[in-house]
C-alpha cells in the first residue's frame, strides 16, 4: 500500500480552503419549536469541563406534551443555515434545525489526515488490548516512527475475559510504527482503530506534511 | 550585650508585624513603627549603644501603649485572625512547654500519614508542696505550625482523624487521661476512605463511652473537625481563640450565596460578629467550660507564663473529672475550685476503678443532654410538664418490668431447657419433656402466647402528591445516557414514586408523600410537635427568614418525630425535612432527635431516622447547632448500646454535621437511588483543596464502594425493604439484647 501523493495533497489542499466540518443539530423527537436561544453566526460552546460535566450552550427549545426541553450544542462551532420559518412550528423528528460549523483544530486535522495515510489495525472485538512483549519493549527504547515490522510479527495481544489472542501483522512490505491509538489494559469498542504503521519510504514525507501543518495552522 | 539587643530588637520586629496583621495597616501608625524597628534593625551596628539602649526602651513601651489600646478594640474577625496566626502558640509549643517529656506516636513533622494530627504520649508534672508527681497523659490534637505547608493548617484527612481515634483506644487500655489540643479550621474535606464524615462519625461515637476522663483545649475549633476529637467531660477554651460551626468565610459566602469567588470583607466580619464564636460567648452559651486567660492580643510562641497557667487549668480540669467520679471528694474539690497556683495542695490518681468508670460515662451523658437545653423553644406549661414526665415514667417503668424482669426469666429457663434437650437429648428426654410441658402450660401459653409472624399487606393511605396534578410530560436528566423517553407528571408522581422507569432516576419528592406511603394507613403519630426553631444568636435577618419556612411548610422545625408502623411493626422515627431550611439542623431538631430515640429505649421499639434532604448544621444557631452532633451521637450509642435497632434511609442531598455525627454513626445506613452524601458540596472541596471534584463525587453508588452505606434501594420498594430490614435484622423480637 502506497500513499497516494497527489490524493494527500488534495485533502491538504480542502482543508486549507475550508477547515471546518459541519454537525447538523437534529430534533430528538416531534414537537414545537417554541424558541431560538441563538442567531445566526452566533458561536456555541460544547460541553465543557473536566468531565465534560458542564451542558453545552442551548440553541432550542422543542415542546412535547407541554415539556419544554432544551436542546443544547454538543460541539462547539458557529450557527448556520438556521431556519427560524420553524418557530411555533411542528417539527418531525430527526429533521435538520441548524448546523453547527465546527473549526477544526491543529490536532483534529492531523489526526483526519493521519487516519487516512496509515495503515490502521483496527480492533476486532471490543476487548483490551496490549502490546506484545518485544513490540513494547524495542518501543519504549527507540520511540514512535522507529520501530520497524514485518508480516507475521506479532503486534498485539488481545485480552478478553482472561483469555489472549495474538494479532499478527498481515502487510506486505517494511512498516514502522507511527502512531497507537489506545493506552494499554483499556477497554476498546470494536472497529476503533489500535495502531496505525506508515510505510518506510513515505516516513519522510508525511512528517513533512505533518509539520506543514503545524507550521500553517494556529493552535487555538 | 549588642546580641542580645539584637535579638529583642527582632522580637519587637515580630510583634509589631504580628500587630499589624492583626488590627491592620492604619492602627495607632503600626506601620510606620515597623518601618523604624526595621530600619534600625537593618543596619544595627553602625548604631552606637546609647542610642539602642534608648530606641529598645521607647519602642517597647510603644508597643505596650499599642498592645493595650488593641485589647480594649477587639473584634470578633480580629480574634479569629489573631487564632490562625503563624505566630500563634501551636500543640508542639504546648508539647514542649507544658509537658515534662513527651513521646510522639504515629510519625513525626513530613514522615506522618496525616501531619496536621498529632498523637503523643506526654508526661505531665504536679507539685505538691516539695513532691513531685508524674501524670501520665495521651494527647491528640490537631498541629497548624509555624507556617509549614504540609500541616495543612491543622485540617485532619479522614485517615488523621482515624490515627486519632486508634490512639483515643490506646489510652483506653491503657487506662491514661486523653488531652485533647483543637487547633482546626476544619476537617478536610475530602471523599478517600473512610471518608471525612464517616471518620468523624465514627470517632464521635466512640468517644461518647470512652473509658478514660478526657479534656479538650480549643484554640481554632472549626466546625466537623474540631468535634471529631472535641467530645470531652470538661472543654477548656483560650480567651483569644474561636469555636464556631463554620468560618466567617463560609457563612459570609452562603448569606451572599455566592456560587464561586471570595465573599467581601465586610459581610465577613458581620458574619464573625453574628456567629458569636468567641470564648466569652461559648461559655455563656454552656458549649463549653472554661476560659483560659491569655495575655492581651493572645498567646504567642514564647509567652511561658500562659503556658504555666494553661499546665495548671489542664491538671485541675482532669482533676475535676476524675473527683466527680469520686465518693469522697467534696474537700478536694473545694480546695481546687480556690486553687490558682501551680503549687498543688494535694495529689489526686488519674487511674480510675470499674465503678468510677461507669460514673464517668454516665456524667458525661448528662453534660452533653443538659447542654443548650435552655435554648429549646418549647411552650411552657407546667401541667404538661408534669404529665410527661409522668407519662414517661410509667412507660419506664412498665417496660423496665416487662423487658428486664419477666424477659430475662422467661429466655434464660428455655435456653437453659433447650440446652439440656439438645445436650442429652437421649438420655433425659424423659425428664426433662414433662418439665418443659409442665412449664409451657404454667407460664408460657398464658401470659405469652405466640404471636403470628407479621405479614406486609398493601394497607397505606391513598395519597397522591400535588406535584403529580400536572398534565404534562417532563424530561429524566438521565435520559442523554440513557435513552429515556418523556415520562407522564401524573405516572411519575403516582405510580412510578417519582422514578424513572427506564434508568431509575429518582425524582425529589415532599416529604410528605413518606409519611404516606411507607407506613401503615393512620399509624403516624407526631409527637413534640411543639419544639419550635427559634433564633437564639438573634442572627440578623434570620428571624425573617424563619417565618418564612413555616409558613410556607406549616412546620416548626426542620425535624419531625413520630410512632409509626410498618406492616404491624411498631417504631419511632425521625424525618428530616428539606422543605425547612434544607433540613438543616439546629437546637430544636437535636433536641427532638434526642427524645425520640430515647423513647424507642424506653419503649424498646426500633428507630428510624428519615433523610428527606440535610444541608448540615443551621449556621444561624453557630455552635449551638453545632454541639448537637455529639450530643444526638451520644443519644444513639446510648440506644444501641442499650440493644436497639437504628437504621437511616437517605434520600435526595445529605451533606456534612448530620452526616459526619448521628446519621453517619448509625450500624445500618442505606441510601436510596440518585441520592449524593458526603461532608461538604464540590465549591467547599475546591475551595479548600484547590481541585475540581468529578460530578458523580457525592453518589450513592460512590458512598457503597467506600463502604459508607450498606446498600442502595428503590423508592418503589422503600416499605417492603424496610419490612423485610426489619424483620432479618431487628430479629423476632426486634431487640435483640
Amino acid at each position: 500500500m502506497k500513499i497516494e501523493y497527489q490524493n494527500l495533497n488534495l485533502i491538504l489542499q480542502k482543508f486549507k480552503a475550508n477547515p471546518y466540518k459541519i454537525y447538523p443539530v437534529v430534533t430528538p423527537h416531534t414537537g414545537y419549536i417554541r424558541e431560538f436561544k441563538i442567531k445566526e453566526g452566533d458561536f456555541v460552546k460544547g460541553p465543557f469541563g473536566k468531565w465534560l460535566e458542564k451542558p453545552g450552550s442551548p440553541l432550542f427549545v422543542l415542546e412535547r406534551e407541554r415539556n419544554q426541553k432544551i436542546i443544547r450544542a454538543k460541539i462547539s462551532g458557529i450557527v448556520q443555515k438556521l431556519r427560524t420559518e420553524l418557530l411555533n412550528k411542528f417539527v418531525e423528528a430527526e429533521e435538520i434545525i441548524l448546523e453547527i460549523k465546527h473549526p477544526l483544530s491543529q490536532e483534529e486535522i492531523i489526526s483526519e489526515i493521519l487516519l487516512s495515510a496509515l495503515y490502521i489495525i483496527k480492533a476486532p472485538e471490543t476487548a483490551r488490548y496490549i502490546l506484545s512483549p518485544t513490540i513494547a519493549s524495542k518501543l519504549e527504547k527507540e520511540g514512535l516512527g522507529k520501530v520497524k515490522v514485518k508480516k507475521g510479527d506479532e503486534i498485539l495481544i488481545m485480552a478478553f475475559m482472561k483469555r489472549e489472542t495474538p494479532i499478527y501483522f498481515s502487510e506486505e512490505g517494511n512498516f514502522v510504527i507511527y502512531h497507537l491509538y489506545f493506552t494499554p489494559f483499556q477497554l476498546i469498542e470494536r472497529d476503533q482503530p489500535l495502531i496505525g504503521f506508515c510505510q518506510e519510504e513515505n516516513l519522510p514525507y508525511l512528517q513533512k506534511i505533518i509539520e506543514r501543518i503545524k507550521e500553517e495552522w494556529s493552535n487555538s | 550585650m549588642k546580641l542580645e539587643w539584637h535579638r529583642k530588637l527582632k522580637e519587637l520586629l515580630d510583634t509589631a508585624i504580628y500587630i499589624k496583621d492583626i488590627k491592620g495597616e492604619d492602627f495607632l501608625d503600626i506601620s510606620f513603627l515597623i518601618k523604624e524597628i526595621s530600619k534600625v534593625y537593618e543596619d544595627f551596628y553602625q548604631y552606637d549603644e546609647n542610642f539602642i539602649e534608648k530606641f529598645l526602651m521607647q519602642v517597647e513601651s510603644r508597643l505596650k501603649f499599642i498592645i493595650e489600646e488593641g485589647e480594649k478594640t477587639l473584634t470578633p474577625y480580629e480574634i479569629v485572625k489573631i487564632a490562625r496566626h503563624p505566630q500563634r502558640f501551636t500543640l508542639q509549643d504546648i508539647l514542649e512547654n507544658v509537658y515534662d517529656s513527651y513521646m510522639e506516636l504515629g510519625g513525626e513533622k513530613e514522615l506522618n500519614i496525616d501531619p496536621a494530627i498529632i498523637c503523643a504520649k506526654a508526661m505531665i508534672v504536679r507539685k505538691v508542696e516539695n513532691d513531685l508527681y508524674f501524670h501520665q497523659v495521651m494527647v491528640i490534637g490537631h498541629e497548624k505550625g509555624h507556617g509549614e505547608e504540609f500541616r495543612q493548617g491543622g485540617s485532619a484527612k479522614p485517615w488523621g482523624n482515624e490515627k486519632a481515634l486508634r490512639y483515643m483506644k490506646m489510652a483506653e487500655t491503657e487506662g491514661t487521661p486523653i488531652h485533647f489540643f483543637i487547633f482546626t479550621p476544619g476537617a478536610y474535606p475530602i471523599e478517600d476512605y473512610p471518608g471525612s464524615a464517616q471518620q468523624i462519625a465514627r470517632n464521635l461515637y466512640y468517644m461518647s463511652k470512652l473509658k478514660v476522663p478526657t479534656i479538650a483545649f480549643i484554640s481554632e475549633g472549626g466546625s466537623g473537625g474540631a468535634e471529631a476529637i472535641g467530645l470531652a467531660d470538661i472543654r477548656l477554651m483560650a480567651e483569644k481563640g474561636y469555636y464556631s460551626v463554620i468560618s466567617p468565610e463560609g457563612a459570609a459566602a452562603i448569606e451572599a450565596k455566592l456560587k464561586e469567588g471570595r465573599p467581601p470583607r465586610e459581610l465577613v466580619e458581620k458574619c464573625a460578629k453574628a456567629l458569636k464564636l468567641t470564648a466569652k460567648d461559648n461559655l455563656e452559651f454552656g458549649t463549653i467550660d472554661k476560659i483560659v486567660p491569655e495575655p492581651p492580643l493572645g498567646a504567642r510562641k514564647k509567652d511561658y507564663k500562659f503556658f504555666k497557667r494553661l499546665k495548671l487549668e489542664l491538671i485541675r480540669a482532669t482533676d475535676e473529672v476524675i473527683l466527680q467520679t469520686r465518693s469522697l471528694k467534696f474537700l478536694r474539690k473545694y480546695v481546687l475550685s480556690k486553687q490558682d497556683t501551680e503549687d498543688f495542695k494535694f495529689f489526686v490518681n488519674w487511674n480510675l476503678d470499674e465503678d468510677e468508670i461507669e460514673i464517668l460515662i454516665e456524667n458525661r451523658y448528662k453534660k452533653y443532654k443538659k447542654m443548650t437545653q435552655w435554648a429549646v423553644c418549647e411552650p411552657k406549661n407546667i401541667f404538661k410538664t408534669f404529665f410527661d414526665f409522668g407519662h414517661n415514667l410509667g412507660l419506664k417503668f412498665k417496660n423496665e418490668i416487662k423487658y428486664r424482669v419477666l424477659k430475662p426469666g422467661h429466655r434464660g429457663f428455655k435456653k437453659f431447657l433447650e440446652e439440656l434437650t439438645t445436650e442429652s437429648s437421649l438420655l433425659l428426654k424423659p425428664v426433662s419433656d414433662p418439665v418443659k410441658t409442665v412449664y409451657n402450660i404454667i407460664v408460657s401459653k398464658k401470659i405469652r402466647p405466640k404471636l403470628p409472624t407479621p405479614i406486609l399487606e398493601e394497607e397505606i393511605s391513598p395519597y397522591t402528591s400535588p406535584l403529580a396534578l400536572e398534565d404534562k410530560t417532563v424530561t429524566c436528566p438521565e435520559a442523554e445516557k440513557y435513552g429515556c423517553p418523556d415520562i407522564w407528571v401524573p405516572d411519575l408522581y403516582g405510580e412510578f414514586c417519582g422514578v424513572c422507569p427506564n434508568c431509575g432516576y429518582h425524582f425529589p419528592l415532599e416529604y410528605k408523600w413518606y409519611l404516606n406511603n411507607i407506613f401503615d394507613k393512620n399509624s403516624v403519630k407526631i409527637f413534640n410537635n411543639d419544639i419550635a426553631s427559634g433564633n437564639p444568636l438573634e442572627f440578623e435577618g434570620y428571624a425573617e427568614k424563619l417565618k418564612e419556612a413555616r409558613k410556607r411548610t406549616g412546620l416548626k422545625s426542620a425535624l419531625l418525630s413520630f410512632e409509626a408502623k410498618i406492616g404491624g411493626i411498631s417504631l419511632v422515627a425521625v424525618m428530616l425535612v428539606g422543605e425547612f431550611r434544607q433540613g438543616t439542623v439546629g437546637v430544636a431538631e437535636g433536641e427532638k432527635f434526642i427524645r425520640a430515640i430515647e423513647l424507642a429505649k424506653i419503649t424498646r421499639r426500633p428507630f428510624l431516622a428519615l433523610v428527606h434532604t440535610t444541608g448540615g448544621i443551621r449556621i444561624h444557631e453557630g455552635t449551638l447547632g453545632l454541639v448537637q452532633m455529639p450530643r444526638c451521637t451520644m443519644a444513639v450509642r446510648d440506644y444501641v448500646d442499650a440493644g436497639g435497632l437504628y437504621i437511616v434511609i437517605y434520600d435526595n442531598n445529605s451533606y456534612a454535621g448530620p452526616v459526619a455525627s448521628f446519621l453517619g454513626s448509625a450500624p445500618y445506613q442505606f441510601a436510596l437511588k440518585s441520592t449524593r452524601l458526603g461532608f461538604a458540596g464540590p465549591r467547599v472541596i475546591r475551595e479548600t483543596t484547590g481541585q475540581d471534584v468529578p460530578p458523580d463525587y457525592h453518589s450513592a453508588e460512590n458512598a457503597l464502594k467506600r463502604g459508607h452505606i450498606q446498600g442502595i434501594w428503590d423508592r418503589r420498594e422503600l416499605r417492603k425493604k424496610l419490612f423485610t430490614a426489619l424483620l432479618t435484622m431487628g430479629g423476632k423480637n426486634l431487640y435483640y439484647r
